[in-house]
């Protein structure tokens, strides 16, 4: 079976006064339908970036996609134009961002935000569009979702919003639903209702999820697959078993060591990442990593390691093994 | 709602009654208020004190501002120093309409005010339209198409227009299109007035009267506006909400329109309203030079001739359209803006 | 667009460099506007023009009539041409320069303090006595400048006799109109002032220094004040542009300053008369103004941009 999104190469960078900004470097995956993805990293890694390149909202300048192919049920979206990628966007491919208090326009009532969508792509009327939008709201668990329909989004709750944004994105079926840290601005109970929010829409309508967060608890609970992300690079990729069971890039075994557990004593000090989050302007040579890497030797200052299988479906890009000593 | 615009109105009036003191200590301090009962004969002195008393001018100064507020002709004055009461004030007051006599024509300040107010609206409300639409216009373009050689052309004409002495423009203005289209036989733009005495006042005449000074008012805050515009435009189209509209995969037209306009526009509403006293301003001149009979020539005239009272009255009543046109524009935001209404 | 070559070292030194002040980071960013340093050249090349004219023609020269030679056209001994009594343009330029440029200068000077106190006060001291000045403040704001101005300069003209400064003869309307100008302009700033200290006045350094014993004037004056820096600047720098503007509003409606002292404005007042047939009368005064205005305007601009308050807290 094809795969639904395929991704080959993506780079993307950023032309700024300062220099050029290499936010992402080559990557490369894979969603097959009714997948889970997780894409997890850190602040600044890239990760946003990837997936807005996917959906063509880089700003073209400063922005560019420079290299690579994003293939869309066979069709190159790079390659498309814009009218070609408005009836991708929202329609087959949808989107939710962080901030639900920005991400919805102040001035528009929430109904009128959602049928759109509708009239847009499905070319519904207006009246079969607001019905439609309220059973929407309803789907997304809004109570009294026919009064909501003309309420404004200031008058929404934060997690309210949130679920709004789902309602938005879901309004057209679309075949992938890409999240990119929308739960990072809502409290934590907000959050674990939200995620079973998606995992139930999932199951129901069946679609490939893309979930983009910076916390490793999310995804252990949500993803099937997971990649990790680093200075616009994949630095590991495996299944949910193989990244929290079996770690083997130096990051990830430094992030899964930096969250905090409940169940250590109190006289553990906190684990932390030394070091600087890497400055996209100005990348070292070799792997970007190796400045903070406790494992790091001399090759990693000199050559940047690819991505290579260590294991099923699992891959690593280091030069050293971190159970023994060097590995190539 | 309601309460909001009582509320506004109520905050109005410490205000207003501010404004009034600082206008009647200067309208005070300015000048002889008995000159315009002189004409040619010289006043008697005798003449001259009862005249004084009859219209409250030696009282307290405290009392002259009441005075001239509500005027003195339901209290009783003391007219030949006596110490008795006799008749009546002859004041109105400024809150019925009553600024006194124009030292210049001796008639009631507030005839002669209404008679050139209609003439400067007209041309006011024009500009206002002119300017909203060409803002609009030129803004929404330079700020969708940023860096291009439009946007820069209209960035450098804004700055000129906005940087100008507004008779400089209209002096130049006046030298292009009716001095040297006169010159080289082309149809040229008359300069003076509102219409041609001969053919009397029509509107065809009042419209081709009109440009020249439309013209110059309008360039100068289209120069300002338009850059205003292609700022918060581009304020907006940089926020998330917008962002959130492209990836549902809406075209371009309506995210511009629909999205990204409502919420640069909120913020022109306040800038339009509050457009009224530079708009004025602009009048004065404008109106001098192209010898329009308005209000803004009136008190050009006035401040020559230093006829105390319209100088005044038209201050007077400025400042309270100007006051007004506040409110009225606090309100209008607060309608167009959901976000405040329900508060 | 630059691209450096990353080595090892080179790396490991970048993480080490210093942070910039925000003043380098303000300055980086003003470098980086074109218009802006255009419009410094622009002010620089009018202050050559101001000053260094001054050596080449006397201020005699200036008001020196010559009927014989009245209103003719740019030639070889009077390229700006002469005016309605034969005085040259060009050295009336030159010295009316002089004087618009002061009395912008001057202007702001008094707008800003004034702004700047009252400003201040209202916004530290809050309660009754913000109420009262901010009432004030808006009722002044109200009335248009222009009525205000005409009016101010009409009542205060006369009052103040010549005087010698530096060499030169000042009609006494100067200083009335450096007043008049400069006390009705200084509402808005008063207004940003304000809002700035409201919002400063709650942060915790001036809780520490007030814990530390500082009285309320070195509060004002040496914590608070500075980190408003940005937008007196700007707003000072706009303002000598509208108080130019303002000053040939004034002088062309006759009210201003009064000749023989020339200003760009009173000049334009004079020229009025001969529109059509002397257009060098007035187009040469009013280009140097709009020269002067559109180089501030950029500077202002730039200057905007680069104090941006938002901007300072990004690292560069």
């Amino acid at each position: 079976m094809a795969p639904l999104l395929e991704v080959q190469d993506l780079t993307t960078r950023f032309y700024t006064l300062d220099g050029i900004v290499h936010a992402v470097n080559g990557i490369s995956y894979t969603v097959e339908e009714g997948d889970t993805l997780g894409i997890v990293g850190e602040s600044g890694c890239g990760k946003s970036v990837s997936v807005l390149s996917v959906m063509g909202l880089i700003p073209e300048p400063p922005g560019k996609i420079a290299a690579g192919q994003v293939l869309y049920k066979g069709q190159d979206l790079l390659q498309l134009d814009r009218k070609q990628m408005e009836r991708i966007r929202g329609k087959e491919i949808a989107m939710v961002f962080q901030d639900p208090m920005t991400s919805l326009n102040p001035v528009l009532t929430i109904g009128r935000q959602i049928s759109e969508s509708l009239i847009v792509h499905l070319g519904m009327g207006q009246e079969e569009a607001r019905r439609r939008s309220v059973e929407l709201l309803d789907m997304v668990g809004i109570p009294q979702a026919v009064d909501r329909y003309s309420d404004y989004p200031h008058q929404f709750s934060g997690g309210m919003r949130q679920r709004a944004m789902i309602a938005m994105a879901l309004a057209c079926s679309p075949n992938i639903f890409i999240a990119d840290e929308p739960t990072t601005a809502l409290d934590v109970t907000i959050q674990a209702q939200i995620i079973d929010l998606v995992k139930t829409l999932r199951d129901q309508l069946g679609m490939a999820v893309i979930w983009i967060t910076h916390d490793l608890g999310i995804i252990a609970g949500l993803a099937e697959k997971v990649l990790v992300m680093y200075a616009g690079f994949f630095v590991e990729r495996g299944s949910v078993d193989d990244i929290y069971g079996d770690p083997r890039h130096p990051y990830t075994l430094a992030l899964l060591k930096s969250v905090p557990r409940v169940d250590r004593t109190s006289k553990e000090r906190l684990a932390v990442i030394s070091g600087l989050p890497p400055d996209l302007l100005g990348l070292p040579p070799g792997c970007p990593f190796a400045p903070r890497c406790t494992y790091a030797v001399e090759q990693c200052r000199k050559e940047n390691p690819c991505l290579e299988p260590i294991g099923f479906g699992h891959e690593i890009a280091c030069w050293v093994d971190v159970t023994t000593g060097r590995e190539r | 709602m309601t309460r909001y615009i009582i509320r506004r109105l109520l905050q109005t009036i410490p205000l207003l009654l501010i404004i009034s003191v600082i206008l009647f200590v200067l309208a005070n301090k300015m000048g002889d208020p008995l000159a315009s009962f002189g004409g040619r004969r010289r006043i008697r002195s005798g003449d001259r004190e009862r005249l004084t008393r009859k219209l409250g001018l030696d009282k307290p100064i405290l009392v002259q501002y009441a005075i001239w507020l509500v005027g003195n002709d339901w209290m009783k004055v003391d007219i030949d120093g006596d110490g008795i009461l006799d008749e009546y004030g002859t004041r109105k007051g400024v809150l019925r309409g009553d600024f006194g006599k124009s030292f210049m024509e001796k008639r009631p300040v507030l005839e002669i005010i209404k008679e050139r107010v209609s003439n400067t609206l007209i041309l006011m409300l024009t500009c206002e339209v002119v300017i909203l639409i060409f803002s609009l216009l030129i803004g929404i373009y330079s700020a969708l198409r940023q860096y291009s050689t439009l946007d820069y052309v209209f960035t450098a004409f804004s700055f000129i227009g906005y940087s100008m002495p507004i008779f400089w423009l209209a002096l130049i203005l006046m030298y292009i299109f009716a001095v040297n289209f006169k010159q080289w036989g082309l149809p040229y733009f008359p300069t003076i007035g509102m219409y041609d005495l001969a053919v009397g006042r029509t509107v065809g005449q009042i419209t081709w009267h009109m440009v020249l000074p439309v013209a110059t008012i309008s360039i100068m805050s289209v120069a300002g506006y338009s850059r205003y515009v292609r700022s918060q435009m581009l304020e907006v189209i940089s926020q998330d909400y917008i962002r959130t509209a492209y990836a549902k995969g809406l075209p371009e037209r309506m995210v511009i329109m629909g999205h990204a306009l409502k919420n640069a526009a909120l913020p022109l509403v306040t800038i339009v309203g509050m457009d009224l006293p530079l708009l004025l301003s602009g009048a004065v001149v404008t109106e001098s030079i192209f010898a329009w009979p308005g209000m803004g020539r009136l008190f050009w005239s006035a401040a020559q001739d230093t006829d105390i009272p319209v100088l005044m009255g038209i201050l007077v009543i400025i400042s309270a359209l100007v006051v007004i046109f506040q409110i009225i524009t606090d309100i209008t935001y607060t309608f167009l803006d959901p976000r405040i209404r329900y508060d | 667009m630059t691209t450096t070559e990353v080595t090892w070292e080179f790396f490991e030194e970048q993480i080490e460099r210093p942070p910039l002040t925000p003043a380098q980071v303000a300055w980086r960013r003003f470098r980086r506007h074109k218009m802006a340093l255009v419009g410094v050249g622009l002010l620089i090349a009018i202050f050559l023009y101001v000053t260094v004219g001054a050596f080449f023609y006397s201020e005699a020269d200036a008001n020196r009539t010559d009927l014989s030679i009245t209103l003719s056209p740019p030639s070889p001994d009077h390229p700006l041409g002469t005016d309605g009594t034969g005085r040259c343009i060009l050295a009336r330029t030159i010295y009316g320069g002089q004087i618009s440029v002061l009395i912008g200068l001057f202007a702001v000077i008094v707008s800003v303090t004034v702004g700047v106190l009252i400003g201040a006060i209202s916004g530290y001291y809050g309660g009754h006595i913000d109420a009262i000045l901010m009432r004030f403040t808006e009722a002044m704001f109200n009335i248009p400048q222009l009525f205000l101005l005409i009016l101010l300069a009409k009542f205060l003209s006369g009052k103040i006799p010549t005087f010698k400064l530096l060499g030169r003869s000042f009609s006494g309307s100067v200083i009335v109109i450096i007043g008049v100008i400069g006390l009705t302009s200084w509402m808005y700033l008063a207004r940003i002032v304000r809002a700035n200290f409201l919002s400063l006045k709650e942060q915790e350094f001036v809780t520490a220094a007030r814990c530390i014993g500082s009285r309320n004037f070195s509060i004002i004056f040496e914590h608070i004040l500075p980190n408003s820096v940005a937008p007196i600047v700007v707003a000072a720098t706009l303002g000598v542009a509208s108080a130019i503007i303002n000053e040939a509003y004034v002088s062309f409606l006759g009210l201003g300053v009064q000749p023989p002292t020339a200003t760009w404005g009173n000049m334009l007042d004079q020229a009025y008369h001969h529109l059509d047939s002397e257009p060098w009368m007035w187009f040469f005064p009013g280009m140097l103004i709009l020269l002067t205005v559109l180089g501030i305007n950029f500077v202002g601009d730039g200057l905007r941009d680069a104090l941006d308050p938002r901007a300072l807290t990004q690292t560069e």
